[in-house]
């Protein structure tokens, strides 16, 4: 009897065991995510410098894959990435931040409840829509400013992803904001301050390194950004800081590859993985850096 | 009168850099608002007429009037439940051992960082990833089942992040209750965390598929074909799916195309917020009726 008893829990413990083996897989799948990504992205990467040399690619100011003559400088497609982000970020930033500001000092409750979930629901467009809307709405716009404007240019799917990533800037500005301890805000009442000195000499410098987290987090989200500077940016590299000309960021530049249909092993397909390397080691160090000021925010 | 009252009232000195934020941030949301009502009515007034039912039942064409989008509306309803089939068990498996297994330890802080980074990391990469893992070396070709392993990879830290905060906030006085009646850790998981968790998972899941369902980016990596007059039979069928159609329209220089661009994206964004609003309402449903 006492055999099969202990025959009986013995069964059982091996089921929790397999039990918890199965959810430590899962656990550990993450990883693997990041080990493949690491691992594929640079094994191509380092075919690629095979035949080009590191030099070309980061000195060379010309992006060219595609020509005869063939030039591997990724610095055009750095520019046109950090332009679009750039014009996105001087929109987004103050505009996400004071939006941030009041609806935690001024808004009340009423007001939270219908702006919060019409940001998270903005947040779910899917970003093909601002594609569209840039190079059919906002360009032909702009274009009755600035007669110059090109067709394709930086300048307006800079503006859209500026609104585009709004949401983002102010659901975290938000919580950072939400995270400064009470007794803070309370204590300045008490000494007479009056709200907008509160918001913005007590609960702003407080929560200075969660606001910066969500900057760093929304420029990385701007810098890989793929379909809406595919739509409207152009397919061009060029060299240059100038909004108004046709551009080519490192996310367009793959969905112009990918879209041909490029064999394996070529230069040009091992390309991609090159500048797709620049993008995840930008992006990757900015998410970290986030985490990192994210956590010491912490009370 | 009463007007010149308020202004002697007002202090200058004190109120001016409040009045200045007020208006400031009330300009601002004017913008926000009349940025987003511009953009719909744009797609609208584009789009609008060419929704009909045969726009819906047709497949692709040269001729922009003929063509509809049954192939990518049938691609991307097949290209969600495969993910979803995928990505749901891995990423509240993986959410539960971080919650009620994982030990305090470098290894798994370095697991939990990793998840906060694989959130950020751009769409299109996990495109590259899934061209060359799947497409390539496990030779799945550009067929459904790669689409789907793609999107789950990349749904799968939002999965994990979302299961998690609903777990957490399981009251712990119930899981310790039922250990100290000798339940066994996975009896509780069982009927205790799962059950309870529920609304706040099934939140998550649902906006981590209207976030799969919009992407781009990764399917164009992967090679999906913008061009298919057949509906897929089996999970290794070559398929399409309704942002790469409104991608394809969008790109050409017609503006006939430019329509049917703007109908399909009044399909996809219906779809995506009708997805996003049950979402937000069954997390407030729920959080109501747990305050009470």
């Amino acid at each position: 009897m006492s055999i099969l008893f202990g025959m009986h829990k013995h069964i059982f413990q091996i089921k929790e065991k397999i039990i918890e083996l199965i959810f430590s897989f899962c656990g550990l799948f993450s990883l693997l995510i990041t080990v493949g990504i690491i691992g594929i992205i640079f094994w191509e990467t380092t075919l690629f410098f095979k035949e080009v040399s590191l030099f070309e690619f980061m000195l060379s100011t010309q992006w060219t894959p595609l020509f005869s003559i063939k030039h591997f400088g990724v610095l055009p497609l750095i520019t046109g990435t950090l332009l679009v982000a750039g014009i996105a970020m001087i929109i987004a930033m103050p505009t996400g931040v004071l939006m941030a500001i009041f609806m935690n000092e001024y808004a009340n409750a009423k007001i939270r409840r219908v702006v919060k979930p019409v940001l998270e629901i903005l947040a779910g467009i899917p970003t093909i829509v601002y594609g569209y809307f840039a190079l059919l709405s906002v360009t032909p716009f702009l274009q009755k400013v600035i007669p110059s404007l090109s067709g394709f240019n930086a300048i307006s799917p800079g503006i859209v992803m500026g609104i585009m990533i709004l949401p983002m800037v102010v659901s975290l500005s938000d919580d950072a904001f939400g995270a400064v301890p009470k007794e803070m805000k309370l204590a300045a009442y008490a000494l007479g301050s009056s709200r907008f000195q509160v918001a913005f000499k007590i609960i702003l410098p407080a929560a200075m390194s969660g606001v910066i987290a969500a900057f760093i987090l929304a420029i990385s989200r701007a810098i890989g950004e793929t379909m809406l500077v595919a739509i409207a940016a152009g397919m061009k590299p060029a060299f240059t800081l100038n909004p108004l000309v046709p551009i080519q960021t490192i996310t367009s530049y793959i969905v112009q590859i990918s879209l041909g249909d490029t064999p394996v092993g070529t230069l040009a397909y091992r390309s991609i993985f090159a500048v797709a390397s620049v993008l995840f080691i930008i992006t990757f160090i900015f998410n970290v850096i986030a985490q990192k000021l994210r956590h010491s925010l912490k009370y | 009168m009463f007007f010149l009252a308020a202004l002697k009232k007002y202090n200058l000195q004190t109120n001016g850099p409040n009045t200045v934020f007020l208006i400031l941030v009330m300009l601002f949301f004017c913008f926000a608002i009349a940025m987003l009502f511009m953009l719909l009515a744009s797609i609208f007034y584009d789009g609008f007429l060419r929704i009909n039912w045969q726009f819906l039942t047709q497949f692709p064409s040269r001729n922009p009037q003929m063509a509809g989008i049954l192939s990518s509306w049938v691609g991307s309803l097949y290209l969600m439940i495969l993910t979803g089939i995928i990505a749901v068990p891995l990423g509240v498996g993986a959410a539960i051992y971080f919650e009620k297994y994982a030990k305090k330890n470098w290894f798994n802080h370095l697991m939990e960082i990793n998840i906060g980074t694989l959130a950020g990391v751009p769409s299109i990469i996990y495109g590259l990833l899934g061209l060359a893992l799947f497409v390539r070396i496990m030779s799945l070709d550009r067929s459904l089942i790669a689409g789907a392993l793609t999107l789950a990879l990349l749904i799968l830290p939002i999965i994990i992040i979302s299961s998690r905060e609903a777990i957490r906030n399981v009251p712990s006085f119930m899981q310790d209750g039922a250990l100290a009646l000798g339940a066994t850790r996975s009896q509780v998981i069982k009927t205790i965390i799962i059950p309870l968790s529920f609304p706040g998972i099934l939140t998550g899941i649902i906006l981590a598929l209207s976030r799969a369902i919009g992407e781009t980016a990764p399917l164009i990596a992967i090679g999906a074909l913008t061009y298919i007059a057949f509906l897929p039979e089996n999970i290794l069928s070559p398929f399409t799916a309704l942002p790469i159609q409104i991608f394809n329209w969008i790109s050409r220089p017609q503006a006939l195309f430019h329509q049917n661009a703007a109908a399909g994206i009044i399909v996809l964004i219906s779809i995506t917020l009708l997805l996003n609003m049950s979402a937000v309402f069954l997390r407030d449903y729920f959080d109501r009726k747990n305050n009470k």
